[in-house]
């Protein structure tokens, strides 16, 4: 174990690093981008009635065309992974927000709008608190997703817990293929805990549901 | 990209999605049946979930070394949460009246389970398996880096030749296959709800 740790340990920080980094980035990139689409199409529910469902259709492509194609455009650069990512992390936040404004009873908003609420106020004061663990729970989605398609960062060679993996497997070395796949899983779960987490203290636990 | 490699997509999701539910359905079982394993079972699958793919294959990988093996064991693990949570859910949703009913006809509860619960919450079931299937058809992409082939390895040359034809064709190929699982599931589902309604 420590003749283990003092060969990988420099490379495990590293690709740790990066992986988090990437992850971190990609994730807030997409949620400000989803969270205002998503209340966007709440205001104009016929456009998403088109383009939800083209996004569900985009989203069965592999992560790893989507970061091919970017690559032999863009070249082997940070801000193919970062797009390429976002742009799947968007998805599952901006589903959410969206489908969690659409159902916020018919009553609280009339209820709102009865006591004066301009409809910035509805939206604010109303919508979008009842719609937070709808929200939340895309965040953990896309979260996770997100530290999983980090992998593929090392397929066009930029680093990340993917590049351990990687020659692990090319390389028959199992050691390494632990020192990369142990980390990422240990990221995933901790980042789906710490979303739980933040959703217990967020949110009133009437307003919780049963799923997570 | 030949139609042989279409094929052995096909056949790795399709393998791995029925031995998904020969476990993950016992196991959803299982986990309504007993409260005891519950709370384990529920846990295990959504960790399992949460790994991400290429890791969990080369883990996998680790044990079985390349090849199909590795790739179906992978993709069952990674399709159980669906399939054991919707089995769990679907048979925790029977209404208790009709349960009721059930034991007061006399019936043993492996009798109540066959005939009774299990009907009533098959089209859940199922749309656990229909989310299994689909996710599997993505996920199998991973197959080229542990060896099991696939369409992944076409994207993967196509990559690494810089060849856009391939990648985009396979791709097209991919993404038929995934809406075309959705859809005639989704057909089936519709049909089970109103065969199998509780009403």
């Amino acid at each position: 174990m420590s003749n283990f740790l003092s060969l990988y340990a420099d490379r495990m920080i590293k690709a740790i690093g990066t992986h988090f980094t990437y992850v971190i980035a990609s994730v807030s990139i997409a949620f400000v981008v989803a969270v205002f689409l998503g209340i966007l199409f709440s205001r104009k529910p016929s456009w998403a009635t088109v383009v939800i469902p083209l996004l569900s259709v985009f989203q069965t492509i592999p992560g790893i065309v989507f970061i091919g194609v970017l690559f032999l455009y863009l070249g082997m650069v940070p801000a193919t992974v970062l797009i390429a990512l976002s742009i799947y992390a968007i998805f599952p936040i901006l589903k959410n927000t969206y489908v969690g404004i659409i159902e916020v009873p018919m009553q609280y908003k009339e209820a709102a709008k009865g006591c004066g609420m301009s409809p910035m106020q509805v939206l604010f004061r109303v919508e979008l608190p009842l719609a937070l663990p709808s929200i939340i729970s895309g965040l953990r989605i896309s979260t996770v997703y997100t530290v999983s398609w980090a992998v593929l960062a090392a397929m066009i060679g930029l680093g990340g817990l993917g590049e351990l993996i990687y020659a692990g497997v090319s390389s028959n070395n199992n050691a390494l293929i632990f020192a990369g796949a142990i980390p990422a899983a240990i990221m995933a779960i901790l980042f789906s805990t710490v979303i739980d987490l933040v959703r217990k203290k967020l949110i009133p636990k009437p307003l919780r549901g049963d799923g997570k | 990209m030949t139609v042989a490699m279409i094929l052995e997509h096909l056949s790795i999701v399709l393998v791995s999605v029925v031995l998904t539910i020969m476990v993950g359905v016992p196991l959803g079982v299982c986990a309504y049946m007993f409260k005891g394993v519950r709370k384990v079972i529920l846990t295990v699958v959504e960790i399992l979930q949460t790994i991400p793919a290429l890791a969990l294959l080369g883990v996998i990988m680790v044990f079985f070394g390349a090849g199909k093996v590795t790739v179906i064991t992978g993709l069952i693990l990674y399709s159980l949460l669906p399939v054991v949570q919707n089995t769990y859910l679907g048979l925790n949703e029977v209404s208790p009246g009709i349960k009721e009913v059930a034991r007061g006809m006399g019936m043993t509860r492996f009798y109540q389970l066959i005939h009774v619960e299990m009907p009533i919450a098959f089209p859940f079931i199922f749309t656990g398996i229909r989310i299994a299937t689909v996710t599997a058809v993505g996920v199998a992409v991973f197959a080229t880096f542990v060896g099991g082939g696939g369409l992944g390895s076409v994207i993967y040359r196509g990559i690494h030749i810089q060849n856009m034809g391939m990648i985009m064709s396979s791709t097209a190929v991919l993404m038929v296959m995934a809406i075309g699982f959705d859809t005639i599931m989704a057909v089936v589902e519709r049909w089970l709800q109103r065969r199998f309604s509780a009403k």
